[in-house]
This record gives structure tokens, sequence and C-alpha cells, in this order.
């Protein structure tokens, strides 16, 4: 692709890309659906992170979060795969090349049904992908059936109502070893935003749970994955202030107010503090927050728990610095004299 | 009285049988008496026949040598070693009659038997003597038996503590307590024992320059010459030494000189869909990607299988076949995966399967799976089997690669200016074969999915999108056949009948053949299949015959009903089926019997074509 002179008044990012590459297909996602306004988020934030499409693979498992990547990145590589195995894809992927971006989108069903043995080992190996479960409580694609992040006692619109206690995915992603791990709104554009752009700085699991409502089958009255029900119980956990690594700002919080994280990129991250005593880089407070509010019948947002320095699985199994996919011949096969010695010994 | 005596040798062509309690560490005195009699110059072959059990079971490991070569397993045991109580009698009572038994003196067998040549051995006794420490003597035990063996048989003991020696490395303290119990169970045969049996080992020089290896390290060689970068696996038995081996291969050589890491990632995935997944993800990406499995992982994998068809991404899947289902017979051999394999998944779908007969095989054909998987953009499967990759075989030494790697169909400029605009899926060259591009190559984009889409990648569900599309996939495993390994055809002449087999099943074939020619007056013609599709080789074949036996180890004949499916009734007509499935490898003198019975009722039809395949031999 040809660079060409922005138009006058056409916005470009820092690495000379319009907007345009960062779009992706049209939708077919229903009318009002949480994911597209997620799919916006994560065009905003690639873009204004400068974040160059041909570097970036986008994937997913099935159902209808998974359908998303096909609206936003139009420039990137995308592999819609098979149900609930996106992170064992996102993995070989990464493995073969990790120089490339991730960003792998799934959904309440394809992670915490199917997929949720991989998930498991996804967050528990640190692979560097930016997971997101567009979260809305209930498979749309097979029209509106409860899947295992619906809360106790959701009622669905044909009034059968869930008997079993939720799965917490952002619960389960910090105990497991995911090192960073927030919540988010689909309405709530500037967290979100200022999440994802995060989530670019960080080198490991991102895992970003949404809550994102289904217009068609689950935001009545009686579910608790409403657009109603999620603006009325959402308890940000603090202001987020995101300060990308090209970006020279300086943000004064009062002593004692904010968490100042360093990220792997040299990006900032400025967390202000709701409650005196919560550490977003302290395991055991994450939880609790999670669990204390979850018992409010209230659900915790923002950036739960970071872990900037944890090691990703491409430096734990110490690959060599350029992608493996195309390291040349006489790197991959060793020589004559190696053969040699192998038949050798089994003389 | 014996029914074989002393006064008639039988020099270098026989089969020993040790009978041992699983985990009593035989192992290693098994792979002394096997490697000795090989560097005594006789070709042979070992094969271990255990339970799925880490110890206490009963296990038999059997060694063949054979001054011609054949290294097949024999149905019938020469010598047995009975070393395990609870299995004793009943391994005496299945002996036939004139063969040997080395036994526990304790057990008491000879009271069995009377047409069996018995020598009764003390084992405690005689380790007793030689180790001091109570609780080493159950570790070199069985060191004795090799001992006994060697003054019956007439192994060189030399050649026994050179093998010793070159098992245990550098642990000085172990070898000299097994030298001890060696010679303590040699000396003890020499001045009790009275060799009444025929079998007798004399120096050859048939086994020069040759290698002993197992399939499966011999599979994991391939895989790192091939250049592999991304495995990802999970254990299952018998096909987790493939993948373990390549680990060592890969820690020791391919750890790039300068910066001391890793030219390569490995990954024991949480199960068998996330082994094929990470190799669909890496191979997307551009990755010589692998994962190494059995029967049960295969059937994991049959989703993903299924999207790396009609998506058409690369990787290779080795099957280490054994008995089925699940749980099955888990230790035990079969080629049962066959058909299951051939159409893995659902919807339309057909695999390239690769057959690899010989540790050799599993060398260069690994190396073949990684060009084919990236020429044909799809995962290739290689089918060997427990026998083949756990057991040891005699090969000739491996050759250095010469061929570049083949890294197929990658968009380049000349191929972008003939197709106009890139569309992921069209077949600029007729081969069925499309241009990709990957991730991070600089080159456009397209959308990765098993769903409906035309040539340009994008979704759609048109009936015409969806039937050019899976016409071309069709076109392209036609275009398979000019590519995957043909068979090897050893055309007898004026041989009427063929036979036809693949993978192990070669070896008893072999063994087969030189019986139908020179005991029966049977000569046979021979095609041995080393893929799937089938090359045009094989109708050509069996046009030539008026007869042929497809001999495989499985009970339904399944590489026959592949046969049915593709080609012309007037061909597989003459079709007859060999079948052999009780979990032991398949042996010469079965198959021999099987083709004669039926050559016997061919003959009593008349020149009648229609025969139904009769019964298998078991």
């Amino acid at each position: 692709m040809s660079i060409t002179t922005p138009e006058p008044g056409k916005k470009i990012n820092r690495i000379g890309l319009e907007v345009q590459p960062y779009r992706g297909g049209k939708t077919t996602l229903c009318a009002g659906c949480g994911h597209n306004a997620i799919s916006e988020r994560i065009i905003d934030a690639f873009f204004e992170m400068g974040v160059d499409p041909k570097r970036v693979i986008k994937l997913s498992g099935i159902g209808c979060s998974s359908k998303s990547p096909a609206y936003f990145l139009g420039g990137a590589h995308g592999f819609n795969s098979v149900h609930g195995r996106m992170p064992s894809v996102a993995t070989g992927a990464m493995l073969a090349n990790k120089q490339l971006v991730a960003i792998g989108v799934s959904g309440d069903g394809d992670t915490g049904a199917i997929g949720i043995g991989q998930f498991v080992h996804l967050m528990r190996r640190n692979v560097p992908v930016i997971y997101i479960i567009e979260d809305n409580g209930c498979y749309g694609l097979t029209k509106g059936q409860f899947s295992p992040t619906a809360d106790l006692g959701s009622v669905l619109k044909n009034g059968v109502v869930n008997d079993l206690p939720p799965i917490d995915t952002c619960s389960l992603a910090i105990e497991l070893g995911a090192s960073f791990v927030a919540r988010s709104f689909s309405g709530d554009k500037k967290q979100l935003l200022s999440i994802l752009k995060a989530a670019l700085s960080h080198r490991g699991t991102c895992m970003i749970d949404v809550i994102s409502p289904c217009v068609t089958f689950n935001d009545h009255e009686g579910s608790t994955k409403s657009y109603a029900y999620v603006k009325d119980h959402e308890e940000p956990v603090g202001d987020i202030s995101f300060v990308p690594f090209f970006e020279d700002i300086s943000i004064d919080y009062e002593p004692g107010t904010a968490t100042e994280v360093r990220m792997h990129d040299g990006s900032r991250l400025f967390l202000k503090k709701v409650a005196a005593d919560y550490d977003p880089t302290d395991k055991s407070t994450a939880l609790k927050l999670i669990r204390d509010s979850g018992l409010r019948g209230e659900f915790a947002t923002g950036m739960l728990y970071i872990e900037p320095a944890k090691h990703d699985f491409t430096t734990l199994l110490n690959l060599v610095d350029e992608p493996l996919a195309t390291l040349p011949l006489e790197r991959v096969r060793p020589g004559r004299d190696v053969l040699d010695a192998i038949m050798e010994s089994l003389k | 009285m014996p029914a074989a005596g002393t006064d008639i040798l039988i020099i270098n062509d026989f089969s020993i049988q040790v009978a041992t309690v699983n985990g009593s560490g035989s192992q290693t005195a098994n792979l002394v008496l096997l490697r000795s009699i090989f560097q005594m110059g006789i070709p042979v072959s070992g094969k271990n026949l255990f339970p799925s059990n880490i110890a206490g079971l009963p296990t038999w490991y059997t060694i063949r040598a054979n001054k011609d070569g054949y290294v097949a397993r024999k149905k019938e045991i020469d010598l047995l070693v009975a070393m395990n109580a609870e299995t004793a009698r009943e391994d005496v009572l299945a002996l036939g009659p004139g063969a040997a038994v080395v036994y526990d003196e304790p057990l008491k067998l000879d009271q069995l038997r009377q047409d069996l040549v018995f020598y009764p051995v003390p084992f405690d006794r005689i380790v007793a003597e030689v180790c001091k420490d109570a609780k080493l003597r159950r570790l070199v035990k069985n060191m004795i038996y090799d001992g006994v063996l060697s003054q019956l048989l007439n192994i060189d003991l030399a050649q026994m503590e050179h093998a010793l020696r070159r098992q245990m490395g550098k642990k000085l303290k172990a070898i000299e307590l097994n030298l001890a119990a060696l010679e303590a169970g040699k000396k003890f045969a020499a001045e009790h024992l009275v060799k009444q049996d025929p079998y007798v080992v004399e120096p050859m020089d048939k086994t020069q320059g040759q290698i002993l290896m197992e399939g499966n390290a011999a599979g994991a060689l391939g895989c790192m010459m091939a250049g592999v970068t991304v495995v990802a696996w999970y254990p299952i038995t018998p096909s987790s030494s493939l993948p373990e081996t390549l680990i060592q291969y890969m820690k020791k050589y391919r750890m790039d000189k300068t910066s001391g890491k890793a030219t390569f990632a490995i990954v024991q995935a949480e199960d068998e869909i996330a082994a094929v997944g990470m190799v669909l993800g890496a191979g997307w990406a551009g990755a010589r990607a692998m994962t190494s499995t059995s029967g049960p992982g295969i059937s994991l994998m049959g989703e993903f299988t299924g999207l790396s068809y009609y998506a058409e991404v690369p990787g290779v899947v080795f099957d280490i076949q054994r008995v089925g289902p699940s749980t099955g017979l888990p230790t035990r051999t079969a080629q049962g995966d066959i058909l299951t394999v051939a159409m893995l998944s659902h919807g339309d779908t057909k695999q390239i399967m690769l057959l690899p007969a010989t540790v050799e095989e599993c060398y260069t054909t690994a190396m073949d799976a990684f060009d084919l998987a990236e020429r044909f953009q799809t995962l290739i499967f290689v089918l060997s089997d427990l026998d083949l990759g756990m057991n040891t075989w005699m090969s000739n030494p491996f050759e250095y690669p010469t061929k570049p790697l083949d890294r197929g169909k990658l968009l380049d400029q000349d191929a972008l200016q003939r197709m106009g605009e890139f569309g992921r899926y069209k077949d600029i060259d007729g081969d069925g074969i499309t241009f990709r591009t990957i991730p991070g190559d600089g080159m456009p984009a397209y959308f990765t999915r098993g769903s409906g889409h035309n040539e340009r990648g994008q979704y759609s569900e048109r009936p015409d999108d969806y039937v050019n599309n899976v016409q071309r996939l069709a076109r392209k495993f036609e275009t398979a056949r000019q590519y995957v390994p043909p068979p090897v055809i050893d055309q007898a002449p004026g041989a009427r009948v063929g036979i036809i087999a693949y993978g192990t099943t070669h070896f008893a074939v072999e063994e087969s053949r030189s019986h139908l020619a020179n005991d029966a007056g049977l000569p046979t013609s021979y095609l041995r299949l080393r893929a799937y599709p089938f090359t045009d080789d094989l109708p050509a074949f069996i046009e030539r015959h008026d007869r042929l036996y497809v001999v495989e180890q499985n009970r339904d004949g399944q590489m026959l009903s592949l046969m049915r499916m593709e080609l012309d009734p007037s061909l597989t007509s003459k079709l007859r089926s060999v079948r052999h499935f009780n979990g032991l490898p398949i042996d010469a003198r079965s198959v021999t019997d099987e083709i004669l019975t039926q050559e016997k009722q061919a003959g009593l039809q008349g020149a009648r074509s229609h025969a139904v395949p009769v019964g298998p031999a078991v």
C-alpha cells in the first residue's frame, strides 16, 4: 500500500495513516448492539496509538461477538476460527511471529462454556493477546439461551430464570495468571478507550470483560445485563488516565490518591483511587474488590489488576528476537555434522 | 525327550521372548541382548509388548534375529525367558514343541511340558552373590539372563559388555554391578546347563554401518531437519516419544548460536484440540508447525481439521496408531485410523495421508509432510503406528537433505500482477492451489473463515460460490496425486497374484512373499502404498494382475474400502482382503496362510473373479 498525502482536514495518526485502514466491513449485528460500540473503541484505540494494521492479527471464535473482527481493522489479517478455540489459534500465531499484535474477540458463551478450557490456559501462559469478552450473558446467534456469565436469578425474555451462579471471568483471569485484567461497559466510551490503549502498551495477556447488552434477547426488565441495569449497577474503581509513550504530558494527582503504573512500552497509566486501600497491582485486593462489589449486587469496572513486568509466554520460551515463521533455512536446519553425529550415536 | 537335539544347529534364525513384570527394569537387559546380537552382524528387531500400566503388570520383549534380514514379528517363540511368575504357566503352554525355556527355578516350569527344553536358573541365589545391597538386586537380576543367553546362544560376552557400557554411559557403579551379574549368569550356565536346543548365534556382516532406532525418534529427527518451528502436543501413548525426542534434539541442536535463544517453540498443550489449534494458528502465521498424537487425539482434532481443509491452513499431524477406542488397548499396535483420517471432519473433506513403513521413511516422510503442507495449505497426516514408532528397527543411516524447503504459494508481486486484485482463493494456475499471504509480510491482508467464502475471501453463502470453492478443493486434492510419494513396486515376472500393503505390514509381506514363492510356488508382485490420495500406479498395478491381496492391520479392510470408493469396480473386484488385528504386530506366517487359503478357494471357484473377501487372518 502506498502512503498518500491526506486531504486537508483529514485526521492522520502518528504513523501517517488515516482512520480508513482501521475501519472494517459493515456490521451485520443488530442495531444498538453493544458489540458495535466496542468495535468503534477498538478502531479509535488502534488509530490513536498508531498501531500499523499490517502488524495486527485479529482472531475470534464463534458467536455474535466473534463476527465483529470483520467490522474493524480491515487492513489486518483476521481469523474467525472455531467455537471456544480462539485462544489456541492466537497462541500458535503469536509463537510463529511474536512481533505481531494480537487482538482476540470472544463472547461469554465462547469463553465461559465451550472455551473455558482454552481460556484458562491462555491466561495461565500469559500469551501476549488482547482478549476481549463481549459479555451479554446470553447466546445471540442461537436465539437467546443463557450463557455461564448470566447472573443468578436473571430472567430470560421468555420467563426462564437462571438458577446457576455466574462465572466471574475477571476473578478467574487474575487467579490464573493474566497480567492485565479489566472490566468495562460498552456504553462507557472513555473508560473502555483508556483500557484498550493501555492494553496496547502491555506485553502479556490483557483480559478485558466488556459488558455489552444484547438488545434483542437480553435487554428487558429482569435481565442483569440490560443497558438500564448495567448503568445503575456499574461501580468504576476509579478514573483511568493513560499517557502513551509518545506523548509528553504530566498528570498531577494529590499524593496517595492515584497509582502510577509504567507500562512495557514506556507508556504510563494513572489510576485514581476511589478506595484508599485499593491497589491494582495486588492480586488479593483485586479479587476482594470484585467479590465485595458482587455481594452488593454491583459490578466493579475499570483497571482491576495489572502486573506490568510479568514475563509473557514468548519470553518464557526464550524465543529468538525474529519471527520464527520467517527464519531462513540455515537457521532452522542443523548442518550435516549434526546428522552425522546422531547417526554415529545410533550405530 | 526334546524334539530338537543339538546335532542340528539353527544359526542366526530364531526369536526370543522375555517375559517380565512391567517396571522391573528389564529394558536395559533386553536392549543389551538386542544390541549385542546386532553388533555381531546379525539382522535383528526388538518389540516391546507392554501393558497400559506403570509397574506390576506383565510385559514381554521379543527379539528376532534373522540371517536373511526378515525382522517382522515371528509368530512362533523359539526361546522363552520366563521371569514373571504370573504369566509363566500360560507362556510355557503357548510354546510350540521344541522351544527352549530359561526360567526362574522356583517356578518349577519343567513339570508343565515334556516336549520343551528347560533351563532352570536360580536367579535369586545368583544375584545375592554378586549384589550385596539387597535394594539393588531387583535392578541387576535381569542382567543374569543375558549372561545365561550369552552362554547358551554363543553371544560374545565382550559384545554384551560393549552394549552395556554404551547403554549406561558414565554410571560406573551400575556398569560394574551389571557386568558382575552378566558374568555370573554366564558362569552359572557354563557350569550347570547342558545345551539341548539348536539355536546359536554366529558372527555375520549384515549390520555393518547400520543404525538401530525407533520410528518416533526418526520422525522427530525428520521434523527438526524439515525446519519445524512450532510444536504443540498432548501426551498420549504411543505418540509421546516423538515430541519428547524432538524436545531433546531441538534443545541440543536448534538453539541460536549467537543469541543462545530458541529457534523453536514447543508447547505441551492442555489437550489435543488446543494442540492442533496452535498448529493452525502457527501455520496460518507462516510457521512450519506440527503436532503428534494417536487415534483418540485424532478424534478430538476433527473439527479443526475441517477448518484447516476449508480455510486452507497448513500443518503436520503425526498419528502413531494404536488399537481403539480411547482406552481400548492403548499400548498395542494397529492400522485402524485409515478411514477416519482419510475423511476426517464434517462436510466434504478428504485429507492427504503419508504412510511410512520404515524408520528411514519416518525421517524422510516428516520432511515431505512439511513441504506438502505448505504446498497444499492443509493439514498433512503422517500415519505411523506403535510397532514402528516405539519399537527398535535397523536401518541404513539417514541421508542429509539436499532439497530446499518448499514454502508453497506465497503471494509475490508477480502473482499479484497476474491476479489483478488479490483474491485469497482465486485459482490462477488451474491446479486448485491459491496464493496466500501471512500476517506481517506486508502483502494484502485477508479474513480467514471456515464459513462460506468467495474467491476474494469475502463472506458468502451463495450456492455458486460454495460449489466453486469445494470443486476447487477437490481439484487441489487431484493435484496432490502428482506430489505425494509414489508407491514402491516390485513386479515379479509372470506373477498373476499381487499384494498391496502399507506401513509396518511391509515387513510381514516381504517375508511372506518369500514363503509363497519358495515354499508354495506362488510368485507375487508387490505394491507398497506410501500415500493417499493414490497415484495412477495403483490402478495400473491392479490391472496387471488377476487377484490382489490387500494386507492390513485392521478388522474391516479400511484401505481396501478407500480403494473401492476411488477405483473402478472392474478393478476393485479383483481385490481380496487379508487382515490382522489382535494388537500384536502382523507376522508373515499369518499372511502366508491366509493368502494360500484364499488362493485355494479361488482355484476351486475357477476363473470367477467376483470372490468376496473372506475372513481375517488373526
